[in-house]
């Protein structure tokens, strides 16, 4: 037991540092391996190729920040619904931000991402709690499915509202454009510095729950029987996985499935301990992000392949292998 | 353990969602023994035992704990001093035995802080009483029915409860499984004088395992006493609706309920 989370950390670790590195290393133009090095190690010396890299920083670590942030979200997100396919992009949560944004654009001008941020949030937080009160209707509660097809519906929509507020308004149909897809070519210093304190915030809060989640994960009634008030640890839990995935959204746009993915493949590597999940499924979550990142700029020449695209490429094949093995783990 | 808080039940009205199930149930847990809830599906047993719990809302009345009322403690507090193990609880996907076991330690959890020395006893302690040395270190996905309900049992033990209440512990068991659940929870209440509330569908076991039987009908306490003195042809029309003969087990001496049915349909 602890040797699997010692070597999975280990693993991580590395492959975190191997996806900065590949981050800094490729895109468009290639760097000499050597010249990164240097770019690295000597940060004031001055050339071209430093330059590049040094560009390539901003986004490398706004793309690890909002990586790491969709890693433990969904590992949140996972265990508060106990359900394996609960992700951002699935639950409708990034449409819901979406929307929120948009409102804010067209309605009230509202165009600079300190203040927007605030809106996905609120956007992203009503659409989960509609989405979880949808899905927990009826008679057998929530079970994968439901939850992924309120999620769908819920989804499809707001999408199709977001639409309705958009079409009219040509400028801020364009900004959305790119907005939309999920990228973290644009992102600036100043991004980073606004994602940090929600990464720090949710990422705090999730890691003080950590116990009450392994808790809650054996059911509600087992949970208050061992002295957790299920409730407010739901509604603390979920506020943190919103915090995360909310103020990511905002930043770089949907970006599907990593939430998805990392914790599933954690849960294989390591079991289902919530308080080693969280800190791995940061690693996790980044380096997936940058390592897309990297694939998108890579194919994509001399252009670049958004990494929404690439993260929905990678993680639909296994959206689909999650949702057949629940279900033969729900019979 | 010190000697076992006594339970209690004074003019309970409760039930869930706003709807009341029991509308006034007066009654006492006996400390230190096995008490068994009986009765047809929906009389509201499963209610009663979650009320007891706190994991149904007490709508009139009060609920005692020692000498205070149920709704007076804090959630790890009474964690401490009550387990529960319901129907069904749900497995995490690829946990360990140890693993689960001792997440039975939350109550006494500090925040903030490890496992203490305390926690690792109490958890050997569990698995090595439920005989589950062997299979500590195995997933809990891989067990048989059997086995994983020894799991959850030892959850419980660990919690160190002085009152386990068990929602149907035998259900989707073998009936050598059933035996050996029944026979394990005996032998914890014997040894640690925990006092153990059930509910059992089947009323031969009940009969055989209980010290006092709960017989309920419609929400409704109607009869409590020891199995023998309680369970009768009457009893089992007015609880079951259903004609019996009541014939003793030849190894226990306890009752047994043979159903009468319709004998007319398999004599061709």
């Amino acid at each position: 037991m602890r040797k699997r989370v010692w070597i999975s950390s280990i693993v991580l670790i590395l492959l975190a540092l191997a996806a900065v590195f590949l981050s800094l290393w490729f895109g468009a133009r290639i760097i000499p391996f050597r010249d990164v090095w240097s770019a690295v190690i000597h940060p004031q010396l001055d050339s071209y190729n430093t330059r590049v890299v040094h560009a390539r920083t901003v986004r490398t670590l706004f793309g690890f920040l909002a990586g790491a942030a969709l890693g433990v979200s969904g590992t949140v997100m996972q265990s508060v619904t106990r359900n394996p396919v609960a992700d951002p992009s699935i639950l409708g949560v990034n449409t819901g931000a979406a929307l929120a944004v948009v409102i804010g654009l067209v309605f009230f001008n509202i165009a600079r991402p300190e203040q927007y941020i605030w809106l996905a949030l609120a956007g992203a937080g009503l659409t989960s709690a509609l989405v979880y009160g949808i899905a927990s209707v009826g008679a057998s509660g929530i079970t994968p499915i439901k939850l992924a097809l309120s999620g769908a519906t819920v989804s499809v929509a707001l999408g199709s509202l977001l639409t309705t507020v958009l079409l009219p308004d040509t400028d801020a149909m364009n900004s959305y454009r790119f907005w939309q897809i999920g990228s973290i070519g644009a992102a600036t210093r100043e991004h980073m510095l606004l994602l940090l304190p929600f990464f720090i915030t949710g990422l705090v809060l999730a890691l003080l729950l950590a116990d009450h989640l392994n808790v809650v994960t054996l059911g509600d009634e087992m949970a208050s029987s061992l002295g957790v008030n299920v409730r407010i640890v739901r509604l603390l839990a979920s506020a943190a996985g919103v915090i995360l995935c909310g103020a990511t959204t905002a930043l770089a746009g949907p970006i599907g499935f990593v939430g998805l993915m990392v914790p599933h493949l954690l849960r294989m590597m390591t079991g289902s301990d919530v308080r080693v999940m969280l800190p791995l499924s940061a690693l996790g979550g980044a380096s997936l992000l940058l390592i897309a990142d990297v694939i998108g700029r890579v194919i994509g020449r001399p252009g670049e392949t958004e990494v929404g695209v690439i993260t929905a490429l990678l993680g639909a094949p296994v959206f689909i292998y999650v949702i057949q093995k629940a279900k033969v783990r729900s019979l | 353990m010190s000697e076992n808080m006594v339970m209690s039940a004074r003019n309970l009205a409760s039930g869930y969602d706003g709807r009341i199930i029991i509308p006034d149930m007066t009654m006492t847990i006996p400390a230190g023994k096995i008490s068994v809830l009986i009765g047809a599906n929906g009389c509201g047993k499963s209610t009663l035992l979650k009320a007891f719990c706190r994991l149904n809302r007490v709508y009139a009345g009060t609920i005692t704990l020692g000498d205070r009322d149920i709704r007076d403690y804090g959630p790890k507090e009474y964690a401490r001093s009550v387990g529960m193990l319901p129907q069904s609880p749900a497995v995490p996907e690829g946990i360990s035995v140890r693993e689960l076991v001792t997440r039975g330690r939350f109550p006494y959890r500090q925040p903030l802080k490890g496992l203490a020395a305390a926690d690792y006893q109490a958890v050997d302690r569990a698995i090595a009483v439920m005989g589950i040395e062997a299979i500590a270190d195995r997933n809990v996905d891989e067990l048989s029915g059997g086995q994983r309900q020894r799991v959850w049992i030892a959850l419980s033990l660990a919690q160190e409860t002085d009152i386990l209440f068990l929602d149907e512990p035998t259900t989707f068991l073998d009936i050598s499984y059933q035996i050996e659940i029944l026979e394990l929870l005996v032998r914890l209440n014997r040894e640690n004088r925990t006092t153990i509330v059930m509910v059992l569908h089947d009323i031969n076991l009940a009969a055989r395992y209980a010290d006092y039987l709960f017989a309920m009908k419609q929400g409704q306490l109607i009869r409590e006493e020891k199995p023998a003195d309680i369970i009768d042809e009457a009893l089992i029309r007015e609880v079951y609706g259903m004609e019996s003969r009541i014939i003793t087990d030849p190894v226990y001496g306890t009752p047994n309920v043979i159903p009468v049915g319709n004998p007319s349909l398999l004599r061709e």
